[in-house]
């Protein structure tokens, strides 16, 4: 049969990664998938050579808008890793909520996109509102809905004030009942079972030679999650547990996000209750020569930072290694052999910066357009609203 | 195995390639190797220790280029840092790619941002610089000199 390249991407004004899908297909089966990054490309780690080490916790909080906290996060700790020290308790613990709450409002968002790309705009609606309870809450303690400028090396920048806290808590304990009925919506829905379970497959085997990360791996069955294999901030020190399940689907792909949503309300809530006193900074004054790694948890997997000092004010070099980098060489294993009404959602269940899936242009091999981003999208809202029909259920 | 186990096995079995060990902190180990070596101790530490790859920092340290792959045993809370370090004016090495697949586009990126030539390597397209970007000019060298007037222009400086 003939083959057809479909070329996705590259920009999105939605997407923070603008990324580069070239599919070829044959019929509506997808037979090989390249992919190029860069198309935001800013240098940062270049600039950060630029910077003294204060102004690069800045800059670096700049790279992702939605776990913006994640590289501030790695970054410090890097730092920290460099003159070997620890940071005080308290400074701990508000780190650490602040970074479960990212991971709260990134997974919903995903969540909610998820449920756009199948046509569930009820899920989506639903996913973002609560979504937008989060985002108070961390506006309420940082002061921003989103680059919550909360780190410094050696602690935070910002206290959280006691009287805040019981508000906090009382938003978090609101959310839950609304969650636990989405998760159940979601996953007891036998349409979204059809359209998701046994999709875009990433076998356990794979996932280890790919070195992938986060939910990506959890869902395939690897326990690996730097906040237990590496603890940092306070996750040794309260109750939680790693969402693992076997399949590797987009299914499973759901169910570990949306379980990780509830640890994460479980970890903030337990943080904030036992929020220790004490100070919140070190007061780091100079970062010696050396070379240290600072690596975390972020909503899609480890954020992986290494920093290397001189002895002066600024980094000799500074590298970034953001965990979608490794997640997107997976789909050279995912999306092979799936169908193309079923490739936005496999492409979309990494939890890349989505949107490119909105901009794919449908071309033969003479150039002319079959169909855009749009029609994809209705492709695969379609096929929801078949197996609806099918089972019944409309 | 425990951390003094595995440190321990690594060095009777690299004992000739290994130029330098340093036990940092209980979490940070660096090694740093023969360059020809990296294949083996590579596939070693991922393949028979099951260790993760995180990834490889480039760095042009102006006297050599240094490459260092980090490796997460998990385990055991350890890094390994296995560190290269490669000559300046011709820095390449063999690929990792072949036998691990998570290097094939850490490789790229080291490749295009820092001219370092992976031998062996599969595919080394390149995947972040733009297409007009000349070749030859790496931004993460240290000498690295703005080329583009127009950006040149833009910034104002």
């Amino acid at each position: 049969m003939k083959e057809t390249i479909i070329p996705i991407g590259p920009y999105h004004p939605l997407q923070e990664e603008p990324e580069f899908f070239t599919l070829t297909v044959e019929g509506e089966r997808v037979v090989d998938i390249d992919v190029r990054v860069g198309y935001n490309h800013r240098g940062i780690e270049k600039l950060s050579e630029m910077k003294t080490f204060d102004q690069s916790t800045f800059v670096i909080e700049r790279i992702c808008g939605i776990c913006s906290t994640s590289h501030p996060f790695a970054y410090t700790r890097a730092l920290e890793d460099i003159i070997s020290m620890g940071v005080p308790r308290r400074a701990r613990y508000i780190r650490t909520i602040i970074a479960e709450g990212e991971r709260i409002h990134s997974h919903l968002l995903w969540l909610g996109l998820a449920g756009h790309f199948l046509g569930y705009k009820t899920v989506y609606m639903w996913a973002w509102k609560l979504r937008e309870e989060i985002l108070d809450v961390m506006e309420m303690l940082s002061g921003n809905r989103n680059n919550y400028a909360m780190f410094k090396p050696g602690g935070v920048r910002r206290d959280i004030k006691a009287a805040d806290l019981p508000v906090a808590l009382g938003k978090l304990d609101s959310i839950i009942p609304t969650l636990e009925m989405l998760r159940k919506a979601v996953l007891e829905d036998p349409v979204l079972h059809a359209r998701t379970q046994g999709i875009g497959v990433l076998s356990k085997q794979d996932a280890i030679d790919f070195s992938a990360l986060g939910p990506t791996a959890r869902a395939s069955g690897v326990a690996r999650d730097v906040r237990k294999d590496c603890p940092y901030g306070a996750y040794d020190e309260v109750e939680w547990d790693m969402i693992v399940t076997a399949n590797g689907d987009v299914f499973d792909k759901l169910v570990v996000r949306i379980g990780e949503v509830f640890e994460s309300v479980r970890i903030m809530k337990a943080c904030l209750l036992n929020l220790p006193r004490g100070e919140i900074d070190a007061g780091i004054a100079d970062i010696p020569p050396g070379e240290g790694i600072g690596h975390i948890e972020a909503p899609r997997g480890e954020t992986f930072h290494y920093v290397r000092s001189d002895g002066t004010n600024r980094p000799v070099r500074h590298k970034v290694r953001a965990p979608t980098f490794m997640n997107l060489p997976t789909f050279k294993t995912t999306v092979k052999g799936a169908t193309l009404s079923d490739a936005t959602i496999i492409l979309a269940a990494i939890d890349p910066c989505y949107c490119c899936t909105e901009r794919m242009a449908v071309r033969d091999p003479e150039g002319r357009t079959l169909g855009d981003g749009y029609d994809l999208i209705r492709l695969s809202q379609e096929k929801t609203a078949r197996i609806k029909r099918k089972m019944g259920n409309k | 195995m425990t951390r003094e186990e595995i440190l321990a096995r690594i060095r009777t079995r690299f004992g000739e390639d290994i130029i330098d060990f340093f036990d940092k902190s209980p979490k940070r180990v660096y090694i740093e190797i023969r360059p020809e070596a990296i294949v083996r101790v590579g596939t070693y530490i991922f393949s028979d220790l099951g260790a993760r790859f995180n990834t490889a920092s480039g760095v042009d340290s102006r006297t050599s280029i240094e490459i260092l792959y980090h490796f997460t045993l998990e385990d055991i809370n350890l890094l390994i840092s296995i560190r290269v370090k490669l000559d300046r004016s011709q820095p390449e090495i063999d690929s990792l790619s072949p036998c691990l697949e998570a290097a094939n586009w850490v490789e790229r990126e080291m490749h295009e941002l820092l001219g370092i030539d992976f031998r062996g390597h599969p595919d080394l397209r390149r995947l972040l610089l733009p297409d007009q970007w000349p070749e030859g000019v790496y931004p993460l060298r240290q000498d690295y000199q703005e080329w583009d007037e127009e950006a040149v222009r833009d910034r104002g400086v």
